[in-house]
């Protein structure tokens, strides 16, 4: 099991290096030059030279990569060109809305994916598993950016049950507001979850309650209901955790789709921001954090896969 | 006395895309307390299927089944789970034809022997370990201790065999199912598996029904023989008479098909020739007929019905009988 | 023991639902294709003796927005983008993923391995973050755009048809062929390209539709084709915008139909997939 991990912690570390190679050059090798955005009108070739010296523009690109390097171990994201935050700063006052909306949907999708998946798979093809599949199936056709707006305007313009945009509050100035506007976009976020969760998880239990080992418990006289949970769950769990890893893309996307809608100030309306501003250190910034975290959320669940499926560290 | 097991007149057949397909047709069969019954058959012949109807593991959804199955005197055939699950582990248990896929692989197998023991007997965490600890040196298996906290995965096929017999014997059922638990195990493991089984009957006074298509296995070990053939019973006797006194042609072409130790080198296995028949249209007239090296022409009109042969306790379905052997013929 | 069955009762037939949708895709592509030629009111420049923020009606089929412009109009054209981008997408990701895929899975060796890892990696950096950051900076010109997602999805295309012509390239019938001289375009071609035809068809449609979405978002932020070209992303945004303005500002038409739109074409491109993969996998227990 040792070595399990330890092989996957270092392609952990290749995986970030390349990451955050490609985070430089990302903008490195683009046509767009951060100095033409910062003087505007005053590019002279004087000016230029200066202003490019001191953005250390004028040195080979890889000790330019390597300067970077350094100060992004150091903490030093550099800083905006328009607002003067540091970029740090700003990612730090942004990381943790998406965290909060992150966790929240999760933990709603698990909450309705597991039962729902449960419950299909008992009576597969019956009354509840076919509704269940068709309306997930249908959900796939309802991204973020679809459902979200008309979601706004049926539940937050319409019927006042959920708060409008730019109604986002820290969860340490208040609780409830804070939990009141992040419902609607944990909810939409929730959703694409579910219908992936969902569709994994039945299909699995369903293969493995055919199983042998499945006919053996139920002679041991074991109840369904324990069978579900201490026998076919845990085998079945494992392609719905791999399936995090490539979901997480899409959960990404959708983050960043709702915070724009409600203006929450999250990593991705900064991104956005940043973006329309050509403030090129902090969508670097940006690009790199959320990167290496998306990485690190895999290895951990690489990790979790070898605690719900032993087969899986034996090498 | 009343028996431990009695079946009377058991159907099971499927419903399938193509049709009904009867797997066991009209099974007979009863079992006293502390003893053991063979069913013996090829792969097809309804055996799995049979020993699977009788304990009530079968998915209501897709197998029909009529007939009587009584345990203890009370109708079991068709009651509902809840009705079985106070049966299974506890009265009825059963040994698995292949233990690799029969043992959950993500859980340790001390947890998947004591988990009947503290759900069904009450015992506590410390109390289970324990018992399961004694199954498991009872079961031969060495060092007991690190065992309990391996995965079945790393076990040998001969353990794992014995693990789900401990599993099977953990609540000291009084009837034990063993579906072929042998079949895919080294041959010297083999004898021992089923040494292990027979001596831990007779601890134990529990009934055994044995379930294979190695007549081999059953022919010292058991004290009646059922042979089956495409979803009938074809033979029935005491395993002494069994042998000696042979009366379907199947039987004899069973025991003739066990390589022996003391022929010749280079003797030829007798095979049966043919497959058998599709229990999607089953033939008319007796079904072994058309692989029958002495079928007539009444064995593919009519099915013979099981009829009572002079020896006790022997009966066989057969036109055409063999005839009565001078010397006993030893397997 | 029992013959296996001549006849395969578990092809699912494809259904009239399946027909439905393809006719609806086939209708946005056409009406795309032939959008000058309908006659419809400029999507770009409004018309300002028109009705504003309106309703369906009969000048406009499904109503008007803020700047005057008809809807209908808007959709028509805007599907252009989602499907430019879908469709060229694919085909491009097809080509860049697709094709070295085959060849690697077939061929093995270092070069596979590289590539295997490589796409490893790549897939490690999350797409959406990628393509914001390149649009950024090199522009939002619709073949840019293209280009851009064509080539993030590449690393997927390439891992799912090199896994789909791995299980069939160790086959026996692959082993004949080269046993039988066969060069090895002609096995890629011939042997494993048909068997992997449906897989790859039917991924290929999911991939249209996931690349839809993922320029959908990327207009919704405000970050794909730039107004005042009509996408339906965009009208997402525009509507989103007047969300966001105040309650009494709202047009829920500009949110329903575009909505509404990207809806239908995703649904059907979901179960055209889906009934063609289970149309094709023989192997599929019927559950």
């Amino acid at each position: 099991m040792g070595r399990y991990i330890a092989k996957r912690f270092v392609l952990l570390l290749i995986i970030i290096f390349f990451v955050s190679v490609a985070s430089f050059f990302l903008v490195h090798l683009l046509p767009g030059n951060p100095t033409d955005t910062i003087l505007g009108p005053n590019a002279t070739p004087a000016n230029v030279i200066i202003v490019n010296h001191e953005l250390g523009l004028d040195k080979a690109l890889w000790q330019q990569y390597f300067i970077w390097i350094g100060h992004v171990v150091g903490g030093n994201l550099g800083q905006s060109y328009t607002t003067h935050q540091t970029t740090r700063a700003i990612i730090g006052q942004a990381f943790p809305i998406d965290l909060e909306l992150i966790v929240f949907s999760q933990i709603m999708a698990f909450a309705v994916a597991f039962p729902m998946a449960m419950s299909a798979s008992r009576r597969p093809n019956g009354l509840f598993d076919q509704v269940a599949n068709s309306t997930t199936f249908g959900m796939l056709a309802l991204p973020p950016f679809v459902i979200a707006p008309v979601m706004v305007l049926l539940f937050a313009v319409h019927w006042h049950v959920f708060p409008g945009p730019a109604s986002y509050v820290p969860i340490t100035q208040s609780f409830w507001t804070n939990v009141h506007a992040m419902l609607l976009p944990s909810i939409v976020l929730a959703m694409g979850s579910i219908v992936v969760y969902f569709r994994l998880l039945r299909n699995d239990l369903i293969a493995t309650l055919h199983e042998d080992f499945i006919t053996m418990a139920r002679s041991k006289g074991l109840s369904d209901r324990r069978i579900m949970w201490r026998h076919a769950l845990r085998p079945s769990s494992v392609s719905l955790l791999a399936s995090v890893g490539v979901t997480i893309g899409s959960l990404i996307a959708g983050t960043f789709v709702v915070e724009l809608l409600l203006q929450m100030p999250g990593l991705g309306y900064q991104l956005v921001f940043s973006v329309n501003q050509d403030d090129y250190t902090v969508v670097q910034g940006i690009t790199l954090v959320v990167a290496v975290a998306i990485v690190l959320v895999n290895f951990l669940f690489d990790f979790l896969f070898t605690v719900v499926d032993p087969r899986i560290a034996r090498d | 006395m009343t028996p431990l097991l009695q079946v009377e007149d058991l159907h099971v057949s499927f419903a399938t895309p193509r049709g009904a397909v009867r797997a066991v047709q009209g099974v007979s069969l009863s079992l006293q307390q502390g003893k053991t019954l063979g069913i013996v058959g090829e792969s097809g012949s309804g055996k799995t299927v049979l020993s699977r109807a009788i304990m009530g593991l079968l998915p209501s959804q897709s197998a029909t089944q009529t007939g009587s199955v009584r345990f203890e005197g009370a109708e079991i055939l068709n009651a509902p789970d809840r009705t079985l699950r106070q049966l299974w582990g506890t009265q009825i248990s059963m040994v698995f034809q292949d233990p690799m896929t029969s043992l959950n692989p993500v859980l340790r197998i001390g947890r998947q022997i004591t988990e009947t023991l503290r759900l069904h007997l009450g015992l506590d965490r410390g109390e289970a370990k324990e018992t399961a600890l004694s199954l498991l040196m009872q079961m031969g298996i060495p060092s007991p201790v690190e065992r309990y906290d391996a995965y079945p995965w790393q076990l040998s096929g001969g353990m794992r065999q014995r693990v789900m017999i401990a599993i099977a014997l953990a609540c000291a059922p009084r009837l034990l199912m063993a579906d072929e638990p042998t079949t895919g195990l080294d041959v010297t493991v083999q004898a021992q598996i089923l040494d292990l089984l027979s001596s831990l009957q007779h601890e134990r006074q529990m009934a055994m029904i044995l379930v294979t298509h190695d007549l081999g296995v059953v022919a010292t070990r058991t004290d009646e023989i059922l042979v089956m053939y495409a979803g009938h019973v074809v033979e029935r006797a005491p395993t002494a008479t069994l042998f000696s006194q042979m009366s379907m042609p199947y039987t004899e072409a069973l025991v003739k098909s066990i390589p022996r130790l003391d022929q010749p080198s280079h003797t030829r296995l007798l095979a049966i020739e043919g497959r058998p028949p599709d229990l999607l249209t089953p033939p008319t007239g007796c079904p072994f007929a058309p692989r029958c090296p002495y079928a007539q022409g009444k064995c593919h009109e009519e099915k013979p019905p099981l009829v009572a042969g002079s020896l006790p306790g022997h009966s066989y379905a057969c036109w055409f009988p063999l005839p009565v052997r001078q010397k006993p013929a030893k397997p | 023991m029992t013959d296996v069955p001549t006849d395969t009762p578990n092809r699912r037939k494809l259904g009239l639902l399946f027909w439905i949708c393809v006719g609806w895709i086939s209708l946005v592509v056409l009406m795309a294709l032939i959008a000058d030629l309908l006659p419809l009111p400029d999507p770009i420049i409004g018309n300002y003796n028109g009705p504003q923020n309106a309703g369906p009606g009969w000048g406009h089929l499904l109503g008007t927005d803020d700047l005057y412009r008809d809807i209908l109009s808007r959709l028509i054209f805007g599907a252009r983008v989602s499907l430019v981008v879908g469709f060229g997408g694919t085909a491009l990701g097809l080509i860049l993923g697709g094709v070295p895929a085959m060849v690697s899975a077939y061929r093995r060796g270092r070069i596979d391995t590289l590539l295997n890892t490589t796409s490893y990696v790549v897939l490690a950096f999350p797409a959406i973050v990628a393509v914001i950051a390149i649009v950024t900076f090199w522009g939002h010109a619709l073949w840019k755009i293209t280009v851009i997602i064509g080539v993030a999805g590449a690393p997927l295309i390439f891992r799912v048809i090199r896994a789909s012509t791995l299980s069939y390239a160790t086959r026996d019938f692959v082993l004949a062929a080269k046993a039988l001289g066969a060069s090895d375009r002609r096995i890629l071609a011939r042997e494993i390209l048909p068997n992997i035809l449906p897989t790859v068809v039917s991924f290929g449609l999911i991939a249209v539709a996931t690349i839809i979405v993922l320029e959908g978002s990327l207009a919704f932020l405000g970050l794909s084709v730039q107004p005042p070209t009509p996408s339906w992303g965009n009208m997402l945004n525009e509507s989103a915008g007047l969300l966001s303005g105040g309650k009494g500002q709202t047009n829920p038409w500009l949110v329903t139909f575009p909505a509404g739109a990207m809806f239908l074409l995703l649904f059907s491109l979901n179960v055209v997939s889906d009934k063609l993969r289970s149309h094709f996998d023989v192997t599929e227990i019927k559950l």
